[in-house]
């Protein structure tokens, strides 16, 4: 288990204070002068030499992604912060926020430096209203304290933060969508190259970076690249917050270290499955996105973003959602499936047609109305819809199917043959 | 399944005349300085936002146009904006905007029986208004409080960790118009693992 002295995060359930003078006491704000005065290099530098990969699903290396922006483009320097955090399973960034929004500020300014940037926006979801007070009262505190603003932090560096909230919309959580939002726009992905560091918002070289990345970031420099290195395993270190959501006794997020056993993390954090670990149907070990697995992979399985992509499945946003044995699993899939037809943007054909003939295909199958061959015509589909889209809800919405026939497939046979049997 | 912010029609009966409140006035010029001054497009969100919460809760057509002059933009962009986005209602909505969330994970703990709660406390369907248009009840997806699961939007405000009884209970406090406790309804600090808190 995380030892208390190596979190990160130390008021993440709020029973602290979580404004300017709570957060000074838990060391935030406390040396931000010197850790700028490493230089731009260094710190770019130091957070690879941490291995810190992207929190926000993807798992991109943090300190490559920093390292992309142009040194003398002669354009504003823009750092994004996605804080549109709405894959279902997860509700970590949302405790930052409200409960530690002074970290994610710290971090915004070491991170904005370091791309050569002045100025940040946060784009925090919409329905996310009180954590986007608590986060403007924060901001106007620094402000109020000169730790951003002209000069923040004495360092004779300018550095503006904006708080943006956006109005629901799942998509705008894919960062070029987020840019198009952001620039007032619908949030439909664009088509990349060009990346945002070469011609993000507003035409200029922009960062799209995850809350959670962002407010480690201080704490790597403070301690040092190795002391995060040595947490968890090579290629996948650090701690993470899971989110651990479903059939729990005590569903909680929690920091833990990078490759904890999933079994572990379930009984010893969130009290376990629901009726006993014997209980356990599947866990969808990432957000939504993400391939469910069966609990005999659960049985070993570890939490980090290597382990989780041998089993076919991925880390994604570390949310867990624990199934256990009272759940309709082709219904809790076609609920995802619901959701991702909701939340496409509608630009690509693939994704547009797709999920929703996908998810009215999932409603047939929850009462084995289908024949049997229409298992391979979904899976055909998934296949057709993976890849050819824009951006990555296409995949997205394909993966927790194909998920689902990969190791449930005989249920769905089952539910066919009764169905007609019955009809018979 | 119904929703008026996923409705992409623009409601037919014309409004009186809408004009910025003061008081939203002074917002927006703090708004929009947040962009650049060639990109104060960029403020169409936080403004259609202020538009709905002036407006009762919904945008009509003259608010949008409202909206389109502040920003200098074309009507059709804003109206886009307005459609694309689930929170800017194009119809009226009760004074309660119920939303609960139905996707997986609150699905799991029970958001089925908060739906059918719901109907019965306020006497109508999912996606309609009750006749005394104090709530609208909607089915929404993910809201982002998975570990509080299940959970509902009343307005701003986020009610967690419910159950059948504690959600009758808080829609019957709103119909008689008494307060109600935000956040987690158990007593549990936001998402913390223990379940047993001092009272």
């Amino acid at each position: 288990m995380l030892k208390e002295k190596d979190k990160i995060f130390k008021n993440l359930y709020g029973f602290e204070d979580w404004k300017l003078e709570g957060a000074k006491k838990r060391g935030i704000w406390s040396n931000t002068k010197e850790l700028i005065k490493m230089g731009s290099d260094k710190i770019v530098e130091e957070i690879k030499n941490s291995q810190l990969r992207g929190r926000g699903g993807a798992g991109f290396p943090a300190g490559l992604k920093w390292s992309f922006m142009p040194k003398d483009s002669g354009k504003d320097h823009y750092l994004v912060v996605n804080a549109d955090e709405s894959e279902p399973g997860t509700c970590k960034d949302r405790e930052i926020m409200r409960n530690d929004p002074h970290l994610l500020l710290e971090g915004c300014f070491v991170a904005g430096f370091a791309m050569h940037a002045h100025t940040c926006y946060i784009y925090i979801r919409g329905e996310y209203y009180s954590e986007s007070s608590n986060l403007q009262k924060a901001i106007d505190e620094a402000y109020a304290n000169n730790l951003i603003g002209k000069n923040a932090c004495g360092t004779g560096w300018d550095f503006d933060i904006y708080l943006h909230r956006g109005a629901g919309a799942y998509i705008c959580g894919e960062e070029t969508a987020l840019l198009e939002s952001l620039e007032g726009k619908k949030g439909q992905p664009r088509l990349k190259p060009p990346f945002p560091a070469g011609a993000g918002l507003y035409g200029c070289p922009t960062t799209v970076t995850n809350v959670e990345t962002i407010a480690v970031s201080p704490t790597i420099l403070r301690r040092g690249s190795k002391w995060f290195a040595n947490l968890g395993s090579a290629n996948n270190t650090g701690t993470k917050i899971f989110s651990i959501s479903g059939h729990v006794n005590n569903p909680c997020n929690v920091e833990e270290e990078m490759g904890i056993p999933l079994k572990d993390l379930i009984e010893k954090h969130a009290g376990g499955v629901i009726g006993g670990w014997e209980n356990l149907l599947a866990v969808i070990p990432g957000g939504a996105s993400v391939p469910l697995l069966p609990k005999s992979i659960c049985d070993t399985v570890k939490m980090d973003f290597d382990s989780l992509k041998e089993v076919q499945s991925g880390l994604g946003t570390a949310a867990v959602i624990v199934m256990n044995k009272s759940t309709d699993i082709v219904e809790a899939i076609a609920r995802l499936s619901h959701f991702y037809k909701h939340e496409s943007c509608g630009q690509c054909t693939p994704c547009r047609e797709g999920t929703g003939w996908m998810y009215r295909m999932m409603e047939k199958m929850i009462h084995g109305n289908v024949k049997h061959e229409d298992i391979d015509k979904i899976l055909d589909v998934t296949k057709q819809i993976e890849g050819h889209t824009i951006c990555a809800l296409g995949d997205a919405a394909a993966w927790p199917i194909q998920g689902l026939f990969r190791h449930f497939r005989p249920e769905i046979e089952k539910r066919i043959q009764e169905r007609n049997r019955r009809v018979a | 399944m119904h929703h008026p912010g996923t409705n992409n029609r623009v409601y037919k009966k014309i409004n009186d005349n809408f004009e910025w409140s003061s008081e939203n006035f002074k917002k927006i010029s703090e708004i929009i300085k947040k962009y650049p001054s060639n990109r104060i497009q960029s403020a169409v969100i936080p403004l259609l936002d202020l538009a709905q919460r002036q407006n009762n809760g919904w945008l009509s057509k003259n608010s949008m146009e409202k909206v389109a002059e502040t920003l200098s933009m074309s009507y059709i962009r804003v109206l886009e904006v307005a459609t694309f986005y689930s929170m800017f209602n194009l119809e009226p909505i009760g004074k309660n905007f119920v939303q609960i969330c139905r996707t997986t994970p609150c699905w799991l703990r029970g958001s089925d029986k908060l739906s059918k709660v719901a109907q019965e406390v306020c006497e109508t369907n999912i996606g309609g208004t009750s006749d005394d248009e104090i709530f609208t009840v909607v089915e929404v997806e993910c809201l982002g409080a998975c570990c509080n699961a299940p959970m509902v939007q009343i307005n701003d405000d986020y009610y967690e960790d419910l159950d059948e009884d504690s959600f009758k209970k808080i829609l019957q406090d709103l119909k008689d118009n008494k307060s109600i406790k935000v956040g987690s309804q158990i007593g549990r600090k936001s998402s913390q693992p223990e379940r047993k808190f001092d009272a």
